[in-house]
């Protein structure tokens, strides 16, 4: 298991598009899965509706917890999107 | 005739026959069901069908309306391969021994409801993606399929409530307008409907509704908000007049759009845009200007009930600059006193406010109003391509102070490590009669001038702006105007600044080639009439 805290950057937060891509990204990691720790709370990383639902803000600390064969691909390239803002 | 008055979420006109939406919305019934195995074959069939039509969907949303605003269509396929959401129709129909039409409406109205009662007015509106996506599996599962027979007549189309795909799906060929009972503009359908060049109108209320039928004859004014049943002789021929106008702009914007602004004899200008407030940059980037010649700041104050503080001007003048992705912008510090008055600055009642204490007079006078201005205008240029201009300028003193004041800040900056930008050019208004005859002295001082022309012509003509009275006295065009213009220009030149143009004035388009023979480098102009100068400078042959 890898983890690693990210702050959110982009000015809008966790809105469609950004839970859009995280959900995508994480689906390319069929034997691997994803958890955003964010406010206490445990979100799917491939749960889009999820990720919406958590109004995860800009500001907010995620912590991205990746389990399974491909955990640290999974792990870096959430962390590149969050660090990118989402390309915002 | 009936008015009703909504929200106009893209600026157009049209006039014609309504067209009551239709939706093949099957009710959802309650059935108990032996065979749940059956039933979630049936739901996994229907959400493929679903996941299908999506796919197209957004195939001609991409054609029409770009990727960026069909993404939200790859999105609502995410949202229907969404585990939660499945888990709980799956489990609706396993432990409840009912259909999967009902699962499905159940398990949206729960997520709707989850992202209504969120507190975040973008998340809210999200509830109608939800049911969106579930309407479309709910249809696919009663099959209610059957296109229905239409006629090829443009129409305008009105419903309570259009969800995105239900937008998207539209033809656009039969489509004058839509409008809409309910909704919010931040929903994507209000997006959709900008950027597919349609004229529209939402909330226009329950009361609509009711007023609606299919053929009736409407008119809707999608700059107003305001929608129009079976509209008198005056109103059709006042809106028919503005449809005509609107033509002919986009006619003009097609054909000059991407184009130079350069002469018949190939002498190039700039023609920037001026702009009011952060919400206007679309209008900007929707007009090709090349940049932003005049962005007035004082709306940071005028929509304020305090000063604004550092970090809320900074937010704002990043956004802009950022925005214009490298575009020069040119940022006018605060410009208030005269006719633009601020409560919480408390200024004393003056006779003669136009020439009284306003504008650059104040921030001399208040260095820490003028400071936190700057601190954030010189942090927002490390975000792009930024212009300081000041107003209201009268002497080499004052502007010697002002430059003393800028040095303080940029060098409090880098005391503190906040990174700016060493490239942003400085210049003033020329809009005092004093600036321009001594702009041989401040030429030298500045990167550029930008010519005033209103309150140029008010203190040059000794006429009050404000009183209606002496209009008739009021020749804009009047030579003393254009050779204090024509001097500052060869000034600037002589001294290696350039100079633009942003009063009313630079619209003038019977002036353009004036200020083409000067040697004006800008004209800055409202963004409605950027074409319009295009189009005047591309006519003009200084050769002749």
């Amino acid at each position: 298991m890898v983890s690693k805290t990210v702050t959110i950057v982009n000015a809008e937060g966790m809105h469609m598009r950004p839970a859009g891509m995280i959900a995508k990204a994480v689906k390319a990691y069929p034997d691997t899965e994803v958890i955003l720790k964010a406010n206490g709370k445990d979100i799917k990383a491939k749960a889009v509706m999820q990720i919406m639902a958590a109004g995860l803000k800009k500001g907010t600390e995620v912590e991205i917890v990746a389990n399974g064969t491909q955990e640290q691909a999974a792990l870096d390239e959430l962390a590149k999107m969050f660090e990118d803002g989402f390309g915002e | 005739m009936t008015v009703f008055n909504g929200k106009g979420v893209y600026g157009a006109i049209a006039l014609g026959k309504i067209s009551v939406f239709k939706r093949r919305e099957a009710k959802v019934k309650r059935v108990h069901v032996e065979d749940t195995q059956a039933e979630l074959k049936r739901l996994e069939e229907a959400k493929q069908r679903s996941v299908e039509q999506l796919q197209q969907i957004y195939d001609k949303a991409l054609r029409e309306v770009g990727e960026a605003n069909a993404q939200i269509f790859e999105i609502h396929i995410m949202m229907i391969d969404d585990d939660d959401y499945n888990d709980s129709i799956q489990s609706i129909i396993e432990t409840q021994s009912v259909n999967a039409e009902y699962a499905v409406a159940v398990t949206a109205d729960n997520f709707a409801e989850m992202f209504a009662s969120m507190e975040d007015a973008y998340m809210q509106a999200r509830s109608a993606d939800v049911k969106d996506i579930s309407n479309r599996i709910i249809g696919n599962l009663s099959d209610a399929g059957a296109d229905e027979e239409t006629d090829n007549e443009k129409v305008i189309i009105c419903a309570d409530d259009l969800a995105p795909s239900e937008t998207v799906l539209l033809d656009k060929d039969r489509v004058l307008a839509f409008v809409t009972a309910f909704g919010s503009s931040n929903s994507h359908t209000a997006i959709l409907a900008r950027n597919m060049n349609i004229p529209a109108v939402i909330g226009a209320g329950e009361e609509f509704l009711n007023a609606i039928k299919d053929g009736t004859f409407a008119a809707v004014d999608g700059y107003t908000g305001e929608i129009f049943i079976e509209p008198d002789e005056q109103t059709v021929e006042r809106l028919e007049k503005k449809r005509c106008e609107d033509e002919d702009k986009k006619r003009l914007l097609q054909e000059l759009k991407g184009k130079e602004n350069v002469t018949l004899d190939g002498k190039r200008i700039n023609i920037f845009a001026n702009i009011g407030g952060v919400d206007h940059i679309g209008a900007v980037l929707a007009s090709d200007a090349g940049g932003i010649g005049l962005f007035r700041s004082e709306f940071l104050y005028l929509e304020s009930s305090d000063y604004p503080t550092e970090e809320q001007q900074f937010a704002a003048y990043k956004k802009v600059l950022e925005s214009m992705a490298g575009k020069k912008v040119i940022i006018r510090t605060l410009d208030i006193g005269a006719d633009k008055q601020v409560d919480y600055f408390g200024l004393a009642k003056e006779d003669n406010p136009a020439l009284g204490f306003r504008a650059i007079r104040i921030c001399l006078t208040r260095p820490e109003i003028f400071k936190t201005q700057l601190r954030a205008l010189y942090r927002a240029s490390a975000f792009g391509n930024l212009g300081i201009m000041f107003p209201m300028i009268t002497s080499v003193s004052e502007l010697e102070k002002i430059k003393a004041v800028c040095e303080e800040v940029k060098s409090s900056l880098k005391q503190e490590g906040i990174p700016f930008s060493d490239s942003v050019e400085l210049g003033i208004m020329i809009e005092t009669p004093a600036a321009a005859v001594i702009s041989d002295r401040l030429a030298p001082m500045v990167d550029f001038f930008s010519v005033g022309t209103n309150d140029l012509t008010q203190y040059t003509l000794a006429c009050d702006r404000q009183n209606a009275a002496i209009e008739p006295f009021v020749d804009t065009h009047h030579e003393a105007i254009l050779r204090l213009i024509e001097m500052s220009a060869k000034n600037a030149h002589a001294n290696g600044a350039w100079i633009g143009i942003c009063g009313e004035l630079a619209a003038d388009t019977t002036l353009t080639e004036t200020f083409l023979r000067m040697g004006i480098d800008e004209l800055s102009v409202s963004p409605t009439f950027v074409l319009k100068v295009r189009d005047a400078v591309r006519k003009t042959d200084l050769s002749k």
